[in-house]
């Protein structure tokens, strides 16, 4: 499903990804490690389009198509999702007509018919049970006055209700407790299907306890320098990411 | 005086100018403004002595007085003698058909969805027969009057109803108050009259678009309402489609008086030509508004979305003279392009127990400049006064400017005066996030302006609810990228 060939990206003043090549296919759950720096929320940013880096070399084929060439909102459209690592928050908009509008957005790029006020709440109230959240929080505005547990569970209640093919999860861990960390990973392995990948990025192995990757690579430097299975997690947690200096090597993932 | 022909020769070249066919009546006067031409207006009009006389005072008044420079927009200076202070209506350069029409302004209305009729008749084009705006408008007074409701055009109203008139006009804005307030006193045009009788609620929202000429009215309207005890009426000026006028001075005046028990609901939505993309031409919209909450438990709300004029120049306020009146203003002000906005509110409080809130919404993009100026005045002898206010400013893109000027000043311990001021950029961050989700970047402004604005949406009669969201977004369009 997703092809990324020697990806260089940079931000204003210096290099951060530096040849990343990686593959991930329909499916598969695939997660990425690496040290503070090393580039992995920037390789999620890249994937969704954010415009404030720049791609210098290198090319990233979704489904077949050049995802470099789409707009921010066409990427979406395909089926591209980026769970924030810290998701904005948007006054006067409720969470509610928000999602109305998103799903209606991406309806309407496909050309398919509006979603009708009946269906869409009947998916909400499905999905908001799937998550343990309280309803009432669709009322208020989009992230405003929500804890970051809160906020991060709202990223999966998206995620599961626009249904995208490729997810990307950036660092949907950091700031929770075991209880939440067990809602979210619940809610994203509810979503693992045959025909969507999901990338989730992590700092720690605690999240890939409960979201179970095939494949686990560790960059650092901007480059992927080890790829595994869950194993490579565990052997990670155990003796840190030092280890992978003596053990380094540019590899391909897969 | 020069000879007639030679007047409507001058009249017909400028036309000529502006490319368009002109239309020729014997009705034109040369620019300028001088006494003459004050009693040439009220003459046209017939009216009575007493207003030709209050006219000629508010003139004379007017040469006293220097026009005021504490504001904060700048345009250049007004050339008085420049314009023309009466036209007849059936002056309006009539244009053949649509086709004639500028396609943006076409554009335009199409996205507010106004019907193709009423394009016409706002674009100047012909109106055929068939649509008759007449019978619509006999139908809406009809029911109006069943209820003792009067309401209809200015002029009508000192021929009708002249002790009404003569006791109220300019009793919340005399002639003496500000510059423009004078200069309108001495010319204004015509406007609306409303009065609602003891104890009726309007059945129907006032709207100008049902007052007979409503487009012609000309840019020194004068509008008067009165709501007599315990009556309520909600009254909607203006309409969201563009227009334009030869004129750039807009300067109108609106008195409210709400008897005891009495309340007044005032909503304006406001888009005249804000000038082009350069920041040429545009109207000047230098407006005086003021409501007097006369009687105990009387209430006044102003309520406005401004989205047009190169320059909006305004404060509508409330005299909270009953006891437990309550003042209220909320306001969406968008400056876009070269645009400018120096507007806000005044709350007086006089009597006992009297409360205030103003919500004032800024929006800048481009290199438009908004203002918030608001003025909260407790008076010695207002026990318990409370007064809450809010002003928002939300720039867009980097180059435009937000700027607060809040008068606050107590006289009396016992008040409660809260005031909280915000400004924020629309943020990167937050069009990224909504992209994400599909929405595209026009979208996603819009949908964080009125989520911005939506404090005072709420407040908005529905119909204008739903217009200003459209207008809002129209009015960005290019703001962003």
């Amino acid at each position: 499903m997703l092809e990324i060939k020697n990806l260089h990206a940079r931000s204003e003043d210096r290099e951060i990804l530096r040849g990343i090549n990686l593959s991930v296919g329909a499916g598969e759950v695939h997660a990425i490690m690496g040290p503070n720096g090393s580039g992995k929320s920037t390789l999620a940013h890249v994937l969704a389009g954010r415009e404030d880096y720049e791609v210098t070399e290198g090319e990233i084929l979704y489904e077949g198509k050049d995802l470099l060439g789409m707009e921010i909102e066409e990427r979406a459209a395909e089926g591209v999702f980026l769970a924030y690592q810290y998701p904005v928050e948007i006054s006067g908009v409720s969470n509610k007509y928000f999602l109305k509008a998103a799903l209606n957005a991406i309806r309407k790029y496909h050309g398919h018919p509006l979603v009708s006020r009946a269906e869409f709440v009947e998916l909400l109230k499905e999905n908001i049970k799937l998550l343990g959240m309280d309803k009432n929080m669709m009322d208020r505005s989009v992230n405003e006055g929500f804890s970051g547990g809160e906020k991060k569970r709202n990223e999966i209640l998206q995620m599961a209700m626009l249904q995208p093919k490729l997810a990307i999860l950036d660092e949907t861990d950091s700031g929770l407790d075991i209880d939440a960390l067990k809602v979210v990973a619940d809610g994203v392995n509810s979503l693992r299907s045959p025909e969507r990948a999901i990338i989730v990025v992590t700092h720690y192995q605690r999240l890939l306890d409960y979201i179970v990757p095939d494949y686990v690579h560790v960059l650092a430097e901007g480059k992927i320098v080890r790829s595994g299975d869950k194993s490579l997690a565990l052997e990670l947690e155990d003796k840190g990411y030092a280890f992978l200096q003596t053990d380094s090597e540019p590899a391909t993932a897969n | 005086m020069p000879s007639e022909n030679a007047l409507l020769e001058e009249f017909a070249q400028r036309e000529y100018q502006h490319g368009f066919v002109t239309d020729i009546e014997a009705d034109a006067i040369a620019p300028g403004l001088s006494e003459d031409v004050v009693r040439l207006i009220s003459g046209k009009k017939n009216e009575p002595e007493w207003l030709l006389q209050w006219r000629l005072k508010a003139y004379r008044h007017w040469l006293t007085m220097e026009e005021p420079k504490w504001h904060n927009v700048k345009y250049p200076a007004i050339d008085y003698q420049e314009s023309i202070y009466y036209s007849a209506p059936k002056q309006q350069v009539k244009l053949n058909s649509l086709d004639e029409v500028n396609p943006r302004l076409l554009e335009t209305y199409e996205k507010l969805g106004i019907p193709l009729e009423e394009q016409k008749a706002l674009a100047g084009v012909a109106v055929d027969a068939v649509f008759d705006s007449v019978s619509i408008t006999t139908t809406y007074r009809e029911a109006l009057e069943k209820h003792g409701v009067i309401f209809g055009p200015f002029s009508e109203a000192v021929h009708r109803y002249p002790e009404l008139v003569k006791k109220y006009l300019g009793s919340v804005i005399p002639y003496s108050d500000n510059f423009f307030a004078a200069l309108n006193s001495a010319v204004f045009s015509d406007g609306s009259f409303c009065y609602i009788p003891k104890g009726v609620r309007c059945p129907l929202e006032l709207s100008t678009y049902f007052r007979i000429n409503a487009q012609n009215t000309g840019q020194f309207e004068r509008t008067l309402i009165i709501a007599e005890e315990g009556s309520y009426v909600s009254y909607l000026e203006g309409c969201t489609a563009p227009k334009r006028d030869e004129n750039q001075l807009h300067a109108a005046v609106v008195e409210l008086v709400a008897m005891e028990d009495a309340q007044i609901k005032y909503s304006t939505v406001q888009n005249w030509y804000p000038g082009d993309a350069n920041g040429k031409g545009g109207i000047y919209n230098f407006v005086t508004k003021r409501g007097a909450c006369r009687g105990d438990n009387s209430k006044i709300s102003w309520t406005q979305v401004e989205t047009g004029s190169a320059i909006t120049w305004k404060y509508p306020s409330v005299i909270l003279q009953g006891d437990n009146s309550v003042g209220e203003f909320y306001s969406v002000a968008v400056t876009a392009n070269h645009q400018q906005a120096d507007t806000g509110s005044k709350m007086i409080h006089i009597g006992k127990n009297t409360k205030s809130t103003i919500i004032s919404k800024g929006i800048s993009a481009g290199v438009g400049q908004n203002n918030y100026r608001g003025q909260v005045k407790v008076m010695k002898g207002a026990t318990n006064a409370r007064n809450f206010s809010q002003c928002d400013s939300l720039l867009i893109g980097d180059r435009c400017g937000a700027h607060t000027f809040p008068y606050i000043e107590v006289r009396n311990s016992t008040a409660k005066v809260e005031h909280e001021a915000s400004t924020s950029k629309v943020g990167e961050d937050q069009i990224y996030y909504l992209r994400q989700r599909g929405l595209p970047t026009e979208d996603a402004v819009n949908m964080i302006v009125n989520g911005f604005c939506k404090e005072v949406y709420d407040v908005l009669p529905m119909e204008f609810a739903v217009e200003a969201r459209k207008l809002l977004s129209v009015s960005l369009e290019g703001s962003v990228g």
